[in-house]
């Protein structure tokens, strides 16, 4: 776009909303240049701030008439580049969303607005002894609409399911600015799984405007396991055996000796600092069944070599034990300058294998890792530990987190389990699915979004681009190619 | 000496082999009707034929595309052939105390031991039903964790995969799930599998529907292992799973009264072989949220889903149905009985039922996988 049709534009959005709504200048802009993933930065045209479902109707539809490509944000917290900034496009915060619209305790349903903080959503429903489910470890920051775009997960996800699994209903605006009524206070509705389709799209599909989220009753009761052990493999086999007993506990994490003892430095939830990994096991039920499973775990703990075990004994020592995990990242940033946390799930069994090959690449690569992640689930979260400011670690910490994706799919499972695809894993795309996978997304994308102006470039790459990485051969000659162009 | 025949006899004709892969031929035929432009009806075991418009086009029969191509117990996962008969999974599953967790009807009279059912897995998934404990399990969708399918331009894809958190590309797995085939040919699903329950009840209490709504929501509202809950000829049921711990606290702050033969009722309730359905009148399925008051359509009505779904047998026209639903915030499908040229699923708003028409030609662009089945139009 050129300087005067900026301008036009920019005045076209002042049009739309109110002085302050529309930020422009390089210093207001700075805030948004990147999310989570801070080692992408990129000043976008304009960043939007409107408060009602029409203002943003009206800004998609100036984006689409003058083809300018929209960037949702909500929080910002995404770890894959999912809201970064394209510099000829505009970002459009639902930040003041932040309205709880309806509660029905009977129906067990909250309707709340996408700028609507996870926990706030939790806080809001306590009183009616509700609660909603998936619970990311940002949920203090993170908003329900982008843990819809997401389809984020949690420490509870391993019972509870993930974002997905806990979402009845979604108002979206089409770039083209049509509200499309996705779901509702029923359990289905008629015609294709839209809400699926929406779920963890990633801000490619629509903006989400409103969110009908499903409501669970408290447990009665939940208790925690910790587990110590003096091998990262036994700890992981341990994972396996657990569920092997038929027992799906509420949550099941495990962490490994340094982010023990860099949690232990930061929030002293007397986790044991010499152990080589812990498992925290929660289980939850009414009492006596929770007491029961307590007593099973612990054996199968202990069978599997665990060389201590505590059980939380009142509320207090459960969120105590479960502080250290939650804090692991900020933890992790006290003791690096920088960290790059990766998302791969496997298939649990290879826990123990995959972990060593961790171990061995973090050595050639010499860089440290520390994992902290959703053992039960099979979703691995490697912190790669490293220093930006010296000179050639970052692309290393790039190639070794490229060597850890392509080793989840090598053992049959995937390059990301809940922090989504973005701009970040754009190259493994290419190697997880085929050209005629990735031209079948692109396809959908179409459906939606037939100028591709929602988040392009982002979540599934082009042919053109996996050939330039060199991770696909693009077979079938010009073609193909010149159907590229389209997407 | 059978299964020598099996092994001699080509693999693709045998209709005895557990393990047949046919995507191959299936593909070709696909491409076929493609090039020729004609309409296929894609056909499991056929226990559904009833769901949906009336189908037209060639039959395209996946029911020897078939075989579980992995099962492992202890990951809670299982991936099989669209064709693989649905009491074969559960019957693996259950040799390692596991199972599927949405009770996928059946429909094919599972209840007489004479009767085999032919209920394909493929079937399982494109209609997207579930079964008693949907509301408290999750549906047929929800467990679904990828899927290889066949487009309508005879292209074979993989979505998702085996894993049970994955957000690497659009869900189309979950999208093909009750798509009635309308987007593709199932030729693999896999699924995430549960443990079964350590101990089940069934508590009966005599009252009216409004009083059993009420209940049905309250209660799911509170820590109680829930599984099932109908409302049936003045009696509330309600079924409790879980440990033998939790069924037996539930069980004392409830009261009611127990009921013995309690896996038949909910079989009966799950494949539509109780009384109640027993019936030719149109059925209409009423999907809306839970607690809503009673709809005062005429007609018989039975309540599932803790009033999340109900049935009910009338003869009154679909838009006076459709119109009261809607209002009530649900959609009603017209479900077996009654003209099946007409309108079966409740219509979609104009926005909607364009990016219906869009996606469908994304996956189907000759139109050509099981058109009309659906919706009128594509
Ligand atoms: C310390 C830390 C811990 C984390 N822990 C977890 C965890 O345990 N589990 C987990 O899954 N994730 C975790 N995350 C990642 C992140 O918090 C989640 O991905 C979260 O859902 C992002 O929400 P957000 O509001 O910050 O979205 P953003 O980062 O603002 O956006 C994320 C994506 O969603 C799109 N988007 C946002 N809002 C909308 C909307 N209304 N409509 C359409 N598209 C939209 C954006 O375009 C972008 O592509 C963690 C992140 C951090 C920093």
């Amino acid at each position: 776009m050129s300087d005067i049709n900026k301008t036009a534009f920019i005045a076209a959005l002042h049009r739309i909303l109110p002085a302050h709504a529309v930020l422009s200048s390089t210093e207001d802009l700075h805030p948004y240049e990147c999310d989570g993933l801070s080692v992408y930065r990129a000043l976008p045209l304009a960043v939007c701030l409107p408060e009602t479902v029409d203002q943003v109707r009206e800004i998609l539809q100036a984006c689409h008439q003058e083809k300018v490509p929209v960037v949702a944000r909500g929080a910002g917290t995404g770890l894959s580049g999912g809201a970064l900034p394209l510099t000829d496009g505009v970002v459009l915060s639902l930040a003041k969303f932040m309205r709880i619209l309806e509660i029905d305790p009977l129906n067990r349903t909250a309707r709340v607005q996408p700028g609507v903080r996870n926990l706030a959503i939790s806080q809001a429903v306590a009183p009616y002894g509700l609660y909603y489910a998936p619970d990311p470890s940002s949920q203090i920051a993170c908003t329900i609409g982008g843990n819809v775009a997401e389809n984020s997960g949690g420490v509870h996800c391993l019972k509870y399911g993930l974002t997905v699994h806990n979402v009845l209903g979604l108002k979206v605006l089409t770039i083209a600015g049509e509200l499309l009524e996705i779901g509702g206070g029923a359990l289905d509705s008629s015609g294709y799984d839209l809400l699926a389709l929406m779920t963890g799209s990633e801000g490619l599909l629509g903006l989400i405007v409103e969110v009908t989220v499903k409501l669970l009753p408290k447990p009665e009761s939940a208790q925690v396991v910790l587990a110590a052990f003096d091998d990262v493999g036994k700890a992981g086999q341990a994972v396996g055996d657990i569920i092997a007993a038929g027992i799906i506990p509420a949550g099941l994490e495990m962490m490994d000796g340094l982010t023990i003892r860099a949690v232990e430095d930061f929030i002293h939830a007397g986790y044991p600092v010499n152990a080589a990994a812990i498992l925290l096991c929660e289980l939850d039920g009414v009492a006596e069944e929770v007491s029961e499973q307590i007593t099973r775990v612990g054996e199968i703990l202990k069978q599997a070599g665990a060389i201590e075990i505590r059980t939380s004994r009142d509320e207090q020592e459960r969120i105590k034990l479960w502080a250290g995990r939650k804090a692991a990242f900020p933890a992790m940033g006290r003791i690096s300058p920088d960290y790059y946390c990766m998302d791969g799930t496997i298939p649990r069994k290879h826990l123990p294998a995959v972990l060593k090959r961790i171990a061995a690449l973090s050595a050639e690569y010499n860089l440290p890792v520390a994992n902290v992640f959703h053992a039960g689930d099979g979703n691995l979260h490697p912190l790669i530990l490293y220093d930006a400011n010296t000179p050639g670690v970052l692309q290393r910490t790039e190639e070794f987190g490229v060597k850890i994706l392509e080793l989840c799919l090598e053992m049959g499972g995937t390059i990301t389990g809940e922090h989504g695809v973005g701009i970040e894993k754009l190259g493994q795309m290419c190697t997880q699915f085929s050209a005629l996978e990735l031209l079948q997304f692109h396809a959908i994308k179409h459906a939606f979004d037939p100028l591709a102006l929602l988040n392009p470039g982002k979540a599934v790459p082009t042919l053109k681009r996996c050939a330039e990485f060199g991770a696909m051969h693009v077979h079938g000659g010009k073609t193909t190619f010149s159907e590229l162009e389209r997407f | 000496m059978n299964v020598t025949l099996a092994h001699t006899a080509s693999k693709e004709n045998s209709p005895s082999a557990s393990d047949n892969d046919l995507s191959a031929s299936l593909q070709s035929k696909v491409l076929a009707c493609m090039a020729s432009r004609s309409p296929i009806q894609i056909v499991g075991g056929n226990s559904k034929a009833f769901y949906g418009r009336a189908p037209q086009g060639e039959r395209l029969s996946v029911l020897e595309h078939r075989g579980i191509v992995s099962y492992e117990p202890t990951e809670l996962v299982i991936t099989a052939r669209a064709g693989t008969r649905l009491i074969d999974i559960e019957k693996v599953l259950a040799e390692r105390g596991q199972m599927l967790s949405f009770e996928p009807p059946h429909f094919s009279n599972s209840a007489q031991p004479d009767v085999v059912s032919t209920t394909t897995f493929g079937g399982a998934i494109a209609t997207g039903l579930s079964g008693p404990c949907r509301p408290y399990a999750g549906s047929t969708r929800d467990f679904v964790l990828g899927a290889k399918v066949l487009t309508g331009k005879g292209e074979i894809l993989k979505f998702g995969g085996q894993v049970m958190k994955n957000v690497a590309g659009f869900d189309v797995a979950r999208l093909m799930t009750g798509s009635l085939g309308t987007l593709g040919v199932l030729l693999e699903i896999s699924l995430k599998v549960l443990p079964r329950h350590e101990a089940e009840k069934t508590l009966v209490f005599a009252c009216d529907a409004q009083e059993a709504i009420q209940r049905m929501n309250i209660w799911a509202g509170l820590p109680i292992p829930l599984s099932g809950t109908t409302f049936d000829g003045g009696k509330l049921y309600v079924r409790l799973s879980g440990s033998a711990a939790a069924v037996r606290t539930a069980r004392t702050k409830l009261g009611g009264e127990l009921l013995t033969a309690d896996a038949d009722y909910w079989r009966s309730m799950r494949d539509h072989t109780a009384q109640f359905f027993q019936d030719a009148s149109p059925l209409w399925r009423i999907s809306m949220p839970a607690a809503s008051a009673q709809l005062g359509l005429k007609g018989s009505w039975l309540l599932e889903w803790g009033g999340a779904q109900r049935w009910l047998k009338t003869s009154l026209p679909g838009n006076i149905i459709r119109e009261q639903v809607a209002r009530a915030g649900g959609h009603a499908t017209l479900f077996r009985g009654g003209d099946r040229h007409s309108d079966i699923f409740h219509s979609l708003t104009p926005a909607l039922a364009a990016l219906h028409h869009r996606l469908k030609a994304a996956f189907d662009p000759y139109g050509i996988l099981n058109p009309g089945r659906m919706y009128a139009d594509y």
